[in-house]
């Protein structure tokens, strides 16, 4: 299982005009693995984020996730991952049913399975009671937890979270990560972005970007031991501070 | 300089804050620590006199904040959650407009926000909606500052930036303190809450607790130990099924447990081990100001 | 007060910072005057026509060249027969036929009355009912005429048709006075509704209500630059209605500077009452598009007359403010009127002024609930 790559990234390179978002990355990301790709706000993480996801194209470098080369099979690669992000996850007027609904149809789930599979997962979750429930009406921790449920509805190999649990009261945000590593036992991949310091630690590796460059990839008590830091928060201040403020 | 006693607040049916007493002294720094949805802005709004409470008295500076907040205005800066200044003016144009708007000069205070500016200062031609998160947040502590005023609310300022920006700006309102200014501050991050002299922890309306971080942490009265293995998701499930063990809480790369009675289990590691665990790592670790919520609010949980 | 023109300044910022705020500020007032006055005029010009002349006398004849050598109309054809009238519309350059009756002269000189019957082209029915109309009042022309010469003996074949305020029966003035109507609601109303929840939605709001500004301070900073540039937009319409359509204006220009005040003040006023009931710049243009465009458009009286409308369309009219200032519009542009006819409908603005400031300045709140 380990040895499995998933996502592979060699001398990834794109530009905005004279602007160099991504500077020659190349990491490689395994099945089941959770990783997190950490950065300041305008390091270039979502850049790639984009990439791998399909919406963009590299200016050049080689990119493969989930076994397909994005330049020629983006619509594929789009098949086989899953996101979520903190801002925008699930429909507010919409109920639990239908939203999930709505999600198993755009990845072309029959009706059946996706029924089938809205009572397993809010069974697995206790959330029974809520099946008919407005999204909006439901506290923000359950949502997030129904949000994550869903972006891996369909099985992908891969599932991208943006900032998943910023903002989370400590509790939710717990149950929150046992998903995770349930999805990561299952051989889910989790792809996490994030400046939140403190996700980062539930991570299994992480790469820490700065100025369009990977500063460095460890494993969090790796980067610990390494920096001699007590969190990852200070090994992050203390290598991924811009080395002017130029950036703005 | 803060004086909310039992301050309630709904909206509809639902209790945003739900008998709020806390005392807030003069230049103190003062942090509100919870989740989202807590009642940290609910709370902020009634002492900035944006809000009315439902029930509870409330005064700042010796002021009801009913009667008197059109006095009370010119005395608090106040930097909302939302980002709140106006995107397609500049970086110095904002500033100006604050300024004016509360009657006095960027020249007349500026020693107040010297420090400060001086990140910004290079960009102040720039839109503040074309700024990075972490400077936008140092500009809009700039405009809460300009009036010189005697007391700064700050609605989690550092939601949403980097942690670099994050340790800059907690130095900056260690130093605006020196200057005799009282802050109120709020935060998701616990590990935020030891920055601040004093913090309240708050979840759904109620107050959990109010003391100095090291006393709070010290309350917590448990020996904690960190457990640590390959297979995390499992080790979760096997410890839970444990009876020795009492709370299991996931932490970054280990898990947190305490045990039932505070008796160490010296069997705990034979029987993961057993159950195929490898690379197990357990130490005896000092709970730090997360722990210390979980636990409260777990107990809060179970109290109703 | 220097709060308040610090706040005015950086309300003048945002305005002129923002291309599209300025197209719709001064784009579209110039853009909709050049549009109505050019396309959606209602008067026509050269259009074809046929004859079908049974009688071919003194007099038929005579009406036949009168109509030829006006401006309006070109004789396409001759027709000999009956029959060749549907061939003549499907060709398409004609919009009407006028068929003299056999022995037309004859009959109207001995019996004071003959038959001309006009067919127009139904299939545009704005320009037909022109056509008709503008023959009518040629035809009636031709008979006073006539009257004049053979002293007293004959009687008008048609009704009076007067063009009393248009004599040349020149269309465009009537939409100067809707056009101003409606791109000043849509200015004073929209841009300050708009203005207003966009700082509730950026949550600059917040800071401003713990400034020590007032309330009041606060709503009259974000509507005086909205104030002045509709009053430069007033000035642009006419300005631009006499540059390109020779349209003056007949009545007093400070009579109607002042009322276009009043009814700016109307709009702005209106504009702060709709910021008070919407959270964001979305509902804010909802309610202004539909709350107001289209009744303005429909009730008004602009495009269509109040008097044809539905009852229950007739019922609201009046509710509507453009109705009233459209009137006022109309009497010192056109008609040449000064204040003593307009004084009812001048003070139903006030007095509209008045209720929507009330309503606007209890329901602002100086907290945020």
């Amino acid at each position: 299982m380990i040895n499995e790559k998933v996502i592979e990234v060699k001398d990834l390179v794109k530009k905005f005009g004279s602007f160099v978002a991504n500077d020659n990355l190349t990491f490689d990301v395994y099945r089941g693995e959770i990783f997190g790709f950490l950065g300041a706000n305008g390091a270039g993480k979502t850049t790639t984020l984009r990439i791998l996801s399909g919406l963009s194209k590299p200016t050049s470098g080689d990119v493969r996730v989930a076994g397909f080369d994005i330049y020629r099979h983006a619509e594929r690669v789009k098949r086989h991952i899953g996101y979520m992000c903190q801002k925008f996850s699930l429909y507010e007027d919409l109920t639990v049913a239908e939203n999930i609904m709505l999600y198993g149809g755009i990845y072309g789930l029959p009706k059946k399975l996706i029924e089938g599979k809205t009572t397993e997962l809010l069974e697995s979750m206790d959330f029974t009671a809520y099946r008919k429930r407005i999204i909006g009406d439901l506290p923000l921790g359950m949502r997030q937890k129904l949000a994550f449920a869903v972006a891996i509805l369909h099985d992908p190999d891969i599932v991208f979270l943006d900032e998943p649990t910023g903002g989370v009261d400590p509790i939710t945000r717990r149950q929150f990560w046992e998903m995770i590593y349930k999805a990561s036992a299952d051989g889910i991949t989790v792809f996490v972005t994030t400046h939140y310091m403190d996700e980062a630690e539930y991570c299994d590796r992480v790469s820490i970007m700065s100025e369009g460059r990977i500063v460095d990839i460890d494993s969090p008590a790796g980067l610990k031991d390494k920096y001699r830091c007590a969190t990852v928060q200070d090994v992050f201040v203390k290598i991924a501070r811009p080395s002017n403020n130029k950036t703005g | 300089m803060i004086t909310s006693d039992n301050i309630s607040k709904k909206f509809g049916s639902i209790t945003a804050l739900d008998g709020v007493t806390l005392n807030i002294g003069k230049s103190e720094l003062f942090g509100l620590i919870g989740p989202d949805g807590a009642g940290k802005t609910t709370f902020f709004r009634i002492v900035t006199t944006l809000l009315l409470p439902d029930t509870g008295t409330m005064t700042v500076m010796g002021h009801d904040t009913i009667n008197d907040y059109l006095l009370l205005r010119r005395n608090i800066g106040y930097m909302p959650g939302r980002f709140s200044l106006y995107q397609d003016l500049s970086v110095e144009e904002n500033l100006n407009f604050y300024a004016t708007v509360f009657g006095t000069t960027v020249k007349q205070n500026y020693h107040l926000i010297k420090n400060i500016y001086s990140h910004i200062e290079p960009f102040r031609k720039r839109p503040a909606g074309k700024l990075s998160g972490g400077m936008k947040q140092k500009l809009a502590l700039c405009c809460a500052l300009i009036h010189a005023p005697d007391l700064i609310v700050l609605d989690e300022p550092t939601t949403g930036v980097d942690a670099v920006s994050r340790a800059e700006f907690w130095e900056m309102l260690k130093a605006l303190q020196k200057e005799g200014i009282t802050i109120l501050v709020s935060t998701p991050y616990m590990d935020e809450a030891i920055l601040c002299d004093r913090v309240a922890l708050i979840q759904k309306g109620r107050i959990l607790d109010i003391d100095k971080p090291a006393t709070i942490i010290a309350g917590f009265g448990k020996k904690m130990y960190a457990v640590s293995g390959k297979d995390k998701y499992k080790l979760i499930q096997d410890l839970r099924c444990d009876p020795s063990v009492e709370s299991v809480n996931p932490f970054g790369d280990s898990v947190h447990i305490t045990f039932t009675g505070d008796r160490f289990d010296s069997t705990i590691a034979g029987k993961l081990e057993k159950a195929g665990h490898q690379d197990l790592r357990i130490k005896e670790i000092e709970p730090g100001i997360e722990d210390v919520f979980l636990e409260l609010m777990t107990v809060s949980e179970n109290d109703k | 007060m220097k709060r308040f023109f610090g706040f005015v300044k950086k309300e003048f910022m945002h305005i002129f910072r923002d291309v599209r705020t300025l197209i719709i500020l001064f784009g579209i007032p110039a853009a909709q005057i050049l549009i109505f006055g050019y396309a959606v005029r209602t008067d026509i010009k050269n259009a074809g026509i046929a004859v079908l002349d049974q009688s071919k006398d003194e007099i038929s004849t005579g009406l036949v060249s009168r109509l030829e050598s006006s401006e309006f109309f070109i004789l396409k054809e001759n027709l000999v027969s009956g029959d060749h009238i549907d061939r003549a519309f499907k060709k398409g350059d004609i919009k009407a036929v006028l068929i003299f009756e056999n022995g037309f002269g004859k009959r109207l000189l001995s019996e004071g009355s003959a038959r001309i019957e006009i067919i127009a082209d139904g299939s545009e029915p704005n320009v037909a009912n022109l056509v008709t109309s503008y023959t009518r009042a040629i035809i009636n022309d031709y008979m006073t005429d006539l009257n004049k010469v053979e002293a007293g003996s004959f009687i008008a074949v048609e009704p009076e048709v007067k063009m009393y305020y248009n004599p040349n029966l020149e269309s465009q003035y009537m939409f100067v006075p809707g056009v101003m109507t409606i791109i000043l609601v849509l200015i004073c109303a929209l841009m300050t509704s708009v203005a207003i929840t966009r700082e509730k939605e950026f949550g600059t709001m917040e800071v401003l209500l713990v400034s020590p500004l007032k309330p009041l301070q606060i709503i009259l900073g974000k509507v005086t630059p909205y104030f002045i540039l509709s009053l430069i937009d007033v000035i642009v319409v006419l300005f631009l209605s006499w540059l390109v359509f020779d349209i003056p204006i007949k009545g007093s220009l400070v009579l109607l500077m002042l009322e276009s005040m009043l009814y700016i003040m109307l709009g702005l006023s209106l504009g702060i009452m709709i910021s008070t009931l919407s959270k964001t710049m979305q509902q804010a243009i909802f309610i202004s598009l539909l709350g107001l465009m289209l009744p303005t458009i429909i009730l008004s009286g602009f495009i269509f007359p109040v008097e044809y409308m539905p009852w229950i369309y007739r019922v609201l009219s009046p509710v509507i403010p453009p109705r009233w200032f459209i009137i006022i519009v109309k009497d010192i542009m056109i008609k040449g009127t000064g204040f003593t006819f307009v004084w009812k409908e001048t003070l139903i603005l006030i007095f509209m002024t008045l209720v929507f400031i009330i309503i606007s300045t209890m329901t602002f709140k100086k907290r945020l609930e």
